[in-house]
């Protein structure tokens, strides 16, 4: 198959474009790289969520828990840099692991609803105990990693190329983990539960446990993404992670499309990308966010992963309308299911 | 020894009673007829026995152990597979995917054997035991069709195959000739005694009388929510009780 073939030169090529990018970049365009590196972990976690078929509104606050988590052992408790990350994204995984108890009795709407509770109630937390989350201004001054390589001395991790570099390894790292995972068997039948949860139970599978594994896993990500961030610029806040972002998230995964991996993916990159070359047209971002988002729902619902098909799709019925009354190459079977 | 035996069943809703003591047992290589007409609680019988309901009374006893209440997935392990009425399949995947996800439990696997690839032998086994099914079946030739791309007769044909994938012991089979055609039903027919053949033990919900005739050694009569009469096809058939629930009283 021809994608087959091309996937791992394109791959190639990706990779060497994110190594070279950041020379090519003003200061404020590295940060905004770095930023954006961390929100394609986010969805990209969040779809493995989605893979279940619920949608979480407590994403972004497990982020910010896998945030504040690293920022503390790290500042107080004195945990290198290096370690606290990953004990942030367990801390962010073991809360959706004690969340899933009540939050997967509910499903659908109610799910939603609960976990934007279960979420508000975690950020709320951080607003209200000052000691040790620092209260509504959160915890500022959070120690950047530290690293000295033989020879060449200590790297500059405050500067932005090189945390850009270390961002780009985990992100790589992470995503091609979270790839793995969803092409495997447990990914098959977190599908599975997605399409006919009863049918997957009828077979043997436990469907309770295997949301609760796509939420714990994907909260790990998420906290990742979260520690990530906070050791960069250095400030963990309850307002960064609050349903604002949330809904950030939701309109990136949905704008891309949540039907393939690299959806999630797209969305945020291009929806981000927009959103940085409007910077001087501030008033105006909404609006077009607005319309973007409208038209994706209207004439898109797949996403915008869904366009090259839909664009194909077009091209073939122009071509057909035309060969239709040559009437040579026509198939005689006309199976409604082509047509969707 | 029977290997399903139901035990003084009583299923209640709030109040009303959609069982009310029902007893049967069913002996191993049978297929067993479950008729009765609408809101007879055949379904409620289905549910409660593949591990959808927990019954309010009584003991649902399979191989000598008491699994009323245990959850479906835990019934599954223990060889009790239902099917699903109308076309309950994953509509969004191909026909081999769907007989995959059916082999979840002889391939299950852990998260980290799965990304170390650690989980190969059990991948080649779920996918031989695919083809396998599929073969069986007579679903080969279309493997890679998505299933809502199949007509109602294969993808009925698939429904099975996914419950056969989990390698039942008893399979329980909920209205698989609902809206077939004389010829689909003669081939539903034929798959039903095939599975059969291959070891497995039927219990069959189903309104098409002539299929339920045709397939079944031993039927049970429900009719609000007791059993109202047993026995073969021919009993059945004669007995007034049965006439008088399908036809109403005269």
């Amino acid at each position: 198959m021809k994608p087959a073939r091309l996937a791992v030169p394109a791959l190639f090529a990706l990779a060497v474009f994110m190594v070279a990018l950041p020379f090519g970049l003003k200061l404020h365009q590295q940060d905004f790289m770095i930023s954006l590196l961390v929100w394609v972990l986010v969805v990209s976690s969040y779809r493995l969520m989605a893979l279940t078929g619920e949608y979480s509104l407590v994403h972004v606050v497990l982020m910010g828990a896998g945030a504040y988590s690293s920022a503390l052992l790290a500042k107080l408790a004195g945990f290198s840099v290096w370690l606290a990350m990953p004990c942030g994204a367990l801390v962010a995984a073991g809360l959706a692991a004690v969340l899933s108890f009540p939050l997967f009795r509910m499903s659908g709407f109610y799910f939603l609803i609960g976990s934007f509770a279960a979420g508000e109630a975690i950020r709320l937390s951080w607003t209200y105990f000052t000691v040790p989350f620092g209260g509504p201004k959160g915890i500022k001054l959070i120690p950047s990693p530290e690293l000295t390589l033989p020879g060449l001395g200590p790297i500059a991790f405050y500067e932005p190329i090189p945390y850009y570099y270390l961002t780009l390894i985990v992100v790589g790292i992470s995503l091609f983990v979270l790839y793995r995972l969803e092409n495997s068997r447990v990914g098959l039948t977190m599908n599975a539960i997605h399409w006919r949860a009863p049918l997957a139970e009828s077979v043997g599978v436990d469907t309770w446990r295997y949301r609760a594994l796509a939420f714990v896993i994907a909260s790990f990500f998420a906290g990742l993404a979260g520690a990530l961030f906070c050791h960069y610029y250095g400030t963990a806040n309850p307002v960064q992670f609050d349903v604002a972002a949330m809904v950030y998230v939701l309109i990136w995964v949905i704008v891309g499309g949540v039907s393939r991996f690299s959806g999630p993916i797209v969305g945020v990159v291009v929806l981000s990308v927009l959103n940085e070359l409007f910077r001087e047209a501030e008033q105006w971002r909404p609006l077009i966010y607005g319309c973007i988002l409208i038209a994706v729902m209207l004439y898109l619902p797949d996403g915008l992963i869904g366009l090259p098909a839909r664009i194909r799709d077009w091209i073939e019925a122009r071509r057909g309308v035309a060969a239709l009354p040559a009437g040579a190459e026509e198939p005689a079977d006309f199976s409604s299911s082509k047509r969707h | 020894m029977a290997l399903l035996e139901v035990r003084n069943v009583t299923k209640q809703f709030g109040g009303l009673t959609a069982l009310n003591d029902v007893s049967f047992a069913v002996e191993p290589g049978e297929i067993r007829g479950l008729i009765g007409p609408n809101g007879a609680g055949k379904s409620t019988m289905f549910k409660t026995i593949a591990g959808f309901y927990t019954p309010t009374h009584g003991d649902i006893l399979y191989d000598g152990t008491n699994i009323a209440g245990s959850k479906a997935y835990a019934n599954a392990a223990r060889g009790v597979v239902r099917t699903f009425q109308e076309t309950t399949l994953f509509q969004e995947m191909s026909v081999s995917e769907n007989v995959l996800v059916g082999c979840h439990l002889r391939a299950r696997s852990g998260v980290f054997s799965a990304l170390l690839g650690l989980d190969r032998d059990k991948r080649r086994d779920a996918e031989a035991r695919t083809e396998e099914v599929l073969e069986f079946m007579g679903l080969g030739a279309r493997r890679h069709q998505l299933a809502k791309e199949l007509p109602l007769g294969s993808q009925r044909a698939l429904a099975i195959a996914v419950a056969l994938a989990a390698t039942p012991k008893l399979l329980l089979m909920d209205e698989p000739f609902a809206g077939m055609n004389p010829e689909e039903t003669q081939h539903m027919m034929e798959l039903t005694r095939k599975v059969r053949g291959s070891g497995v033990t039927i219990i069959l919900v189903e309104h098409d009388m002539r299929a339920v005739m045709g397939l079944c050694e031993y039927i049970t009569v429900l009719n609000f929510g007791s059993v109202l009469a047993q026995g073969t096809p021919a009993e059945v058939r004669s007995n007034d009780r049965v006439i008088e629930a399908y036809l109403g009283g005269a």
